[in-house]
C-alpha cells in the first residue's frame, strides 16, 4: 500500500465511501468489498483520519444488476463504481483514492444514470444514501420531523391530510389510505391495531424488502403517525422470514426508536402510547392477503376469511385493524412533512404520488425504481430499463405479479395508473414488473403464473383450490402438445367462474394471467393447439431439432454440445440432426446463436 | 350489533331482517332455500364451499349468504343464471376430485355431494387431471377416515376445534393437496382425539364413517329409533339406527333441544352393551350360591323388606343412599326425596358432588 502518514489529512477527511449492503448486494458479495475497504484503508494508514462513517452501510439503491455497486465520494465528488468486487478494491483505493483519478473502465455506466435519474426518487430517496442501521443517520436527513409535526396535530388534523394528499394503498388494490384511517378511526372497539404488511411474496417483487432494508425508520414513522391518526395503540410487522437482513434492521429501528422516544409511552409528551411488533411469516404467499396474515398473526393457519366484516371493523382479535402495505407507509411521513399539496401534485388526477417497481423479466436495466403515477410502459420499459436485451422485440409486460395481467406491446403508450391497469385486464399489484420480449411463451407464462397460484393456494375455497389446479392442468397440456379443440374456451368459462366466486384476493386474481393472454394472444394458444408449434420456441414438447439451413452460420457450437452424436458438421457445412439419434436433450437448441434450430 | 330492522329484497321478495343477520339466516327465515355445504348451524359461519354464493345488485362477484351480513336495501337473487352455472361448476369441480363410487360407498343415500350431483346432473369428467389417491386411515376403533371422498369443506376441523375444542385435526398441506389431517397425520389415539365421532357427525359425504358400523347397512336400510343417552343426567338425544332388530350405530338429532347433535364417545360409540350377551335383562336374587332369576316385584318386594328389617333394629342412620351423574336432577331429587321420607335420614349423596 502506498499510502503514507505523512499524506495532508485534510484531503483525506472529506472521504466517503457507500457499499450497497441490501439482499442483492450482499450475495454480490459486498461485505467481503466492504471489509477489504475498511482492512486496506485501516493498513494504509489512513485510520487516524477518517472518520467511521468511510464505510458506511447503506441500503439498497435499486439497481441490483450492477451489484456491488460502491459510491466513493472525495473531496464531494461522487463516482460510482459498478460490479465491485474484492479484486478491484486495491486498485480503486491505489488510483482513486490515493492517486485521485478515478478508474474510468469500472465506472457505472450511462444507463445507472438513466436508471435513476429518468425516475422521481422520493420514497427511495434516503435508500442508499443514509445508514439503516443508526437512526441518526435518518434524524439527519430530517427523520421524525413527521412524527413530531403530526403529534402537534389533532388526530383527525392528520387523516384529513392524507384523505387531501390522494394516497392510495400501494399493495394492490388501491383503496384511498386516508378513507381506511377513517372508517377504523370511527369503528367501535379498542384496542386498535396498525398493521404493516411486509409479507411481499410476489416472484420478482422486492419492493418492500429494499425500503425496510434501505430505510426502515420510515416504515416505523408512518405506523406510529398513523396509529396516532386513528387511535391505535401497538403496531404489527408482517414479515416474511425470508428477508433475514431486513428483519435485522428492522428490530434495529425498534430498539433504537424505543431508546429516543419515539416508541413506547407518552411520545413526545402527548400522552401518546405505542409500540410496534414484528411477526415473522412462515412462507405461506396467502399471508399477504389481510385477513390471512391477521389469522397467522393469532397464531392460526394463514387462511383468508369472508369480508365483509372488514378489519377495519373486525380485525387482529376481532378488534378494528388497519392494514397498511409498507410502501405506503412510507411514503405518509413525506406527506405529513411536505404536505398533501406536494404529494398531489405528483401522478394522475386519480393516481397520486410515485410508485416503486421491480423490473425484472427481459430488460437490460433490472432493478427496482420509483417513479411518477402517469408515466407511460413506454417510459419505463426503454427509457429507464433500456429495452429488451439482445435488442430484441418487445412483447409484453406482466404486472401485478401473478395477480395481474399481461399487456401486450400495442399498449405500451398507456399510463401506469390503477384505472388505466384496471381497465385492460391487469392490475397495479404490489408493484412486480416482469418485461416478456419475443422469446417468451406466453402460454407457458400463464402456465408458469398458474402453477404458482395453485400451489400457493390456501386451499379454504374451493373454486381456487380446484379450479386453479384444473386451469394448470389445461395450460401444462397446451404447452406439453396435448391441447385439444375448445380449450381456449374452457379455460375461459372456468376462469371466469374463479374469479368470481372465489374466496380472497389470490383466487378472484390468479385467472387474470390466462384471461390476459387468451385476451392479446390468442393466436399463441391456436398455434400450441392447431399447429402444433410454439411461436416463441420456449415449449420443449413442440420443439422439431432440425437445422434450418437458411439460417444456419455453421458455427458447429450444437455439433460440439449434443452428447448422443447425432449431429454432423463439418467447417462451411450446415449442421444436419439426426432425428433418430437425437434424444432432444435440447442443448443444441439452446446454444445455437443464431435460432437456426427448429 | 345493533337490534334495527332492515328492509332487503330477495328474488323479488320484500323481506325484514334484523341488522347483522346473515343473508341465509334472513333467507331461511322467509322460506328461501339457498343450498349449502360448508355450514352447519353448530358452526361459526365459513364461507368456504361458495356453494350459498348469492348475487348482489351492484357488486360484480359473488358473495357467500351464509357468512355475508344483509345491509338495508340489498337486492339479492339467490337463483339468476349466474348462481346457478356457478353452483353447477362448483358440483363439478368438487366431483373432479372425489372417486365418485357410490356403489359402494357408506354414505349413499346420507351424502349432501350425491344429492347435488343428482340436482345438476354433472359428474366432473370434463375435468380430466389429478385426483388423490391417498390411504385410507382407520388405525382406530371408532373412525374411518377416507380422505379421497373429502370435499375439505372444514365442517370436520371446525366442530374439532369450535364445539369440541379437542384440536384433533386441523388443514394439512396446502393448494389442491390440502386435506384436513391430524398432526404429522399419526394414527387418532386417546391422547390426541376424544372420539366423541363429531367429524363424523358434520362429515357430508363418506369421508369421515363410524368404524362399526361399515358394512352393516345404509341409510335406506335402517329404522331410526329417537332415544336419550342412558350415560349421564344431561339428556342428549340420538337416533339408534336399528337394522333387522339390531342396533348398527348412533347418528345424531339435530333437533335434540339438549344436545343439538352434539354427542361425546359414550352416547355415539357406547352402544356395544345393548347386544352383548352378558347383558343382566331381569332382576337375579342370590339362592344358596346362586343367582336366580325372578320378577320385579320380587325383587323389589325382597329389598323392601331387607331395608324394613335394618330400619327397625338399627335406626333411619344406618342407611343411606348414594346417587349417581348418570341420573337425571328429578331422578336424584327423588332419591333424596325417598330416603329423607322413607328410611328418615339425612345420608343422601351424590358422586357428583366432589
Amino acid at each position: 500500500m502506498a499510502v503514507t502518514k505523512t499524506r495532508p489529512k485534510t484531503e483525506l477527511k472529506k472521504l466517503l465511501i457507500k457499499v450497497c449492503v441490501g439482499t442483492g448486494g450482499l450475495a454480490a458479495g459486498s461485505q467481503a468489498v466492504l471489509d477489504k475497504f475498511s482492512r486496506q484503508l485501516k493498513s494504509g494508514g489512513i485510520k487516524a483520519e477518517i472518520t467511521k462513517k468511510c464505510t458506511q452501510r447503506t441500503g439498497c439503491r435499486g439497481f441490483c444488476a450492477k451489484d456491488v455497486l460502491v459510491d466513493v465520494i472525495r473531496n464531494g465528488k461522487k463516482s460510482t463504481y459498478q460490479f465491485v468486487d474484492t479484486d478491484k478494491v486495491s486498485r480503486i483505493i491505489k488510483e482513486h483514492i490515493i492517486g485521485g483519478t478515478p478508474v474510468k473502465e469500472w465506472l457505472a455506466g450511462p444507463e445507472y444514470e438513466a436508471f435513476h435519474s429518468k425516475g422521481t426518487k422520493v420514497l427511495l430517496k434516503q435508500c442508499g444514501e443514509i445508514d439503516p442501521e443508526d437512526i441518526e443517520s435518518y434524524i439527519e436527513t430530517g427523520g421524525y420531523k413527521a412524527t413530531k409535526k403530526a403529534l402537534k396535530m389533532k388526530p383527525e388534523q392528520v387523516i384529513d391530510l392524507i384523505k387531501k394528499s390522494g394516497l392510495r394503498g400501494r399493495g394492490g388494490a388501491g383503496f384511498p389510505t386516508g378513507q381506511k384511517w377513517e372508517l377504523c378511526s370511527n369503528a367501535e372497539g379498542s384496542p386498535k391495531y396498525i398493521i404493516c404488511n411486509a409479507d411481499e411474496g410476489d416472484p420478482g417483487a422486492f419492493m418492500d424488502r429494499s425500503i425496510i432494508e434501505g430505510n426502515p425508520h420510515s416504515v416505523l414513522e408512518g405506523m406510529i403517525i398513523g396509529a396516532y391518526a386513528f387511535g391505535a395503540s401497538r403496531g404489527y410487522v408482517y414479515i416474511r422470514a425470508e428477508y433475514p437482513v431486513a428483519i435485522t434492521r428492522l428490530k434495529l429501528a425498534i430498539k433504537e426508536a424505543e431508546k429516543k422516544g419515539f416508541l413506547g409511552n407518552n411520545i413526545g409528551k402527548s400522552k401518546f402510547d405505542f409500540d410496534i411488533r414484528i411477526k415473522e411469516g412462515a412462507g405461506a404467499f396467502v399471508c399477504g392477503e389481510e385477513t390471512a396474515l391477521i389469522a397467522s398473526i393469532e397464531g392460526a393457519r394463514g387462511m383468508p376469511r369472508s369480508k365483509p366484516p372488514f378489519p377495519v371493523y373486525q380485525g387482529l382479535w376481532g378488534k378494528p385493524t388497519v392494514v397498511n402495505n409498507v410502501e405506503t407507509l412510507a411514503t405518509v411521513p413525506l406527506i405529513v412533512f411536505k404536505g398533501p399539496k406536494w404529494f398531489s401534485s405528483i401522478g394522475t388526477k386519480t393516481s397520486k404520488g410515485t410508485k416503486v417497481f421491480a423490473l425484472t423479466g427481459k430488460i437490460k436495466n433490472t432493478g427496482l425504481i420509483e417513479v411518477p403515477m402517469g408515466i407511460t410502459l413506454k417510459e419505463i420499459i426503454y427509457d429507464i430499463g433500456g429495452g429488451c436485451p439482445g435488442n430484441r422485440k418487445f412483447k409484453a409486460v406482466q404486472t401485478g405479479g401473478p395477480s395481474g395481467g399481461c399487456i401486450p406491446a400495442s399498449h405500451i403508450d398507456m399510463p401506469v395508473d390503477y384505472e388505466s391497469l384496471q381497465e385492460i385486464g391487469s392490475m397495479m399489484g404490489s408493484g412486480g414488473m416482469v418485461v416478456m420480449d419475443d422469446t417468451t411463451c406466453m402460454v407457458d407464462m400463464a402456465r408458469f403464473f398458474l402453477d404458482f397460484a395453485q400451489n400457493e393456494s390456501c386451499g379454504k375455497c374451493l373454486p381456487c383450490r380446484v379450479g386453479n389446479k384444473r386451469l394448470y392442468e389445461r395450460l401444462k397440456d397446451i404447452t406439453e402438445g396435448k391441447g385439444r379443440e375448445g380449450d381456449i374456451e374452457f379455460l375461459l368459462s372456468l376462469a371466469e367462474d374463479i374469479k368470481i366466486s372465489s374466496l380472497c384476493g389470490l383466487g378472484q386474481t390468479s385467472p387474470n394471467p390466462v384471461l390476459s393472454t387468451i385476451k392479446y394472444f390468442r393466436d399463441e394458444y391456436d398455434a400450441h393447439i392447431r399447429e402444433h408449434r410454439c411461436p416463441a420456441g420456449v415449449c420443449e414438447a413442440f420443439r422439431k431439432y432440425i437445422v434450418n439451413a437458411e439460417i444456419c452460420k455453421m458455427c458447429g457450437k450444437c455439433f460440439k454440445e449434443c452428447p448422443s452424436g447425432a449431429i454432423t458438421w463439418k467447417r462451411k457445412q450446415p449442421a444436419f440432426i439426426d432425428r433418430d439419434k437425437c434424444v432432444k436433450c435440447g442443448n443444441c437448441y439452446e446454444v445455437c446463436p443464431f435460432h437456426a434450430i427448429l | 350489533m345493533s337490534k334495527g330492522k332492515i328492509k332487503i329484497k330477495i328474488n323479488g321478495k320484500k323481506i325484514s331482517c334484523s341488522e347483522g343477520d346473515t343473508i341465509l339466516n334472513a333467507a331461511n327465515r322467509a322460506g328461501i332455500k339457498i343450498p349449502t355445504l360448508c355450514h352447519d348451524y353448530r358452526l361459526e359461519p365459513y364461507g368456504s364451499c361458495r356453494f350459498c354464493s348469492v348475487e348482489i345488485k351492484g357488486m360484480a362477484r359473488l358473495l357467500p349468504a351464509c357468512t355475508t351480513p344483509a345491509a338495508d336495501n340489498m337486492d339479492i337473487s339467490t337463483d339468476s343464471e349466474t348462481v346457478q352455472r356457478i353452483r353447477t361448476r362448483l358440483v363439478s369441480l368438487m366431483l373432479s376430485n372425489h372417486p365418485n363410487d357410490c356403489m359402494r360407498c357408506e354414505a349413499d343415500g346420507d351424502c349432501s355431494l350425491q344429492d347435488l350431483a343428482y340436482e345438476y346432473n354433472v359428474d366432473g369428467s370434463e375435468y380430466g387431471g389429478e385426483r388423490w389417491d391417498l390411504p385410507i386411515r382407520q388405525a382406530n376403533p371408532f373412525i374411518t377416515y377416507e380422505p379421497n371422498k373429502c370435499i375439505v369443506c372444514g365442517r370436520c376441523v371446525r366442530i374439532c376445534n369450535e364445539v369440541v375444542m379437542a384440536g384433533t385435526i386441523d388443514f394439512t398441506g396446502r393448494g389442491f393437496n390440502t386435506v384436513p389431517d391430524t398432526a404429522f397425520r399419526t394414527a387418532r389415539t386417546l391422547s390426541n382425539c376424544e372420539f366423541c365421532g363429531q367429524c363424523v357427525s358434520t362429515c357430508p359425504t363418506g369421508a369421515l364413517t363410524d368404524k362399526k358400523g361399515r358394512g352393516k347397512g345404509r341409510a335406506k336400510d335402517f329404522k331410526k329409533v329417537r332415544t336419550t343417552c342412558g350415560y349421564c343426567g344431561t339428556g342428549c338425544n340420538f337416533f339408534l339406527n336399528v337394522k333387522d332388530n339390531k342396533v348398527v350405530k348412533v347418528t345424531s338429532d339435530y333437533n335434540g333441544p339438549v344436545n343439538h347433535g352434539n354427542l361425546c364417545i359414550k352416547g355415539r360409540y357406547g352402544y356395544d352393551f345393548i347386544h352383548s350377551p352378558d347383558r343382566i335383562t331381569k332382576p337375579l336374587i342370590k339362592k344358596g350360591k346362586k343367582f336366580v332369576e325372578a320378577s320385579w316385584d320380587e325383587a323389589l318386594g325382597l329389598v323392601a323388606k331387607k331395608f324394613s328389617e335394618i330400619l327397625k333394629k338399627h335406626g333411619p342412620d344406618s342407611c343411606g343412599a348414594f346417587s349417581s351423574s348418570r341420573c337425571t336432577n328429578e331422578e336424584n331429587f327423588l332419591l333424596a326425596k325417598f330416603v329423607r321420607t322413607v328410611f328418615k335420614t339425612n345420608n343422601v349423596d351424590n358422586c357428583a358432588r366432589v
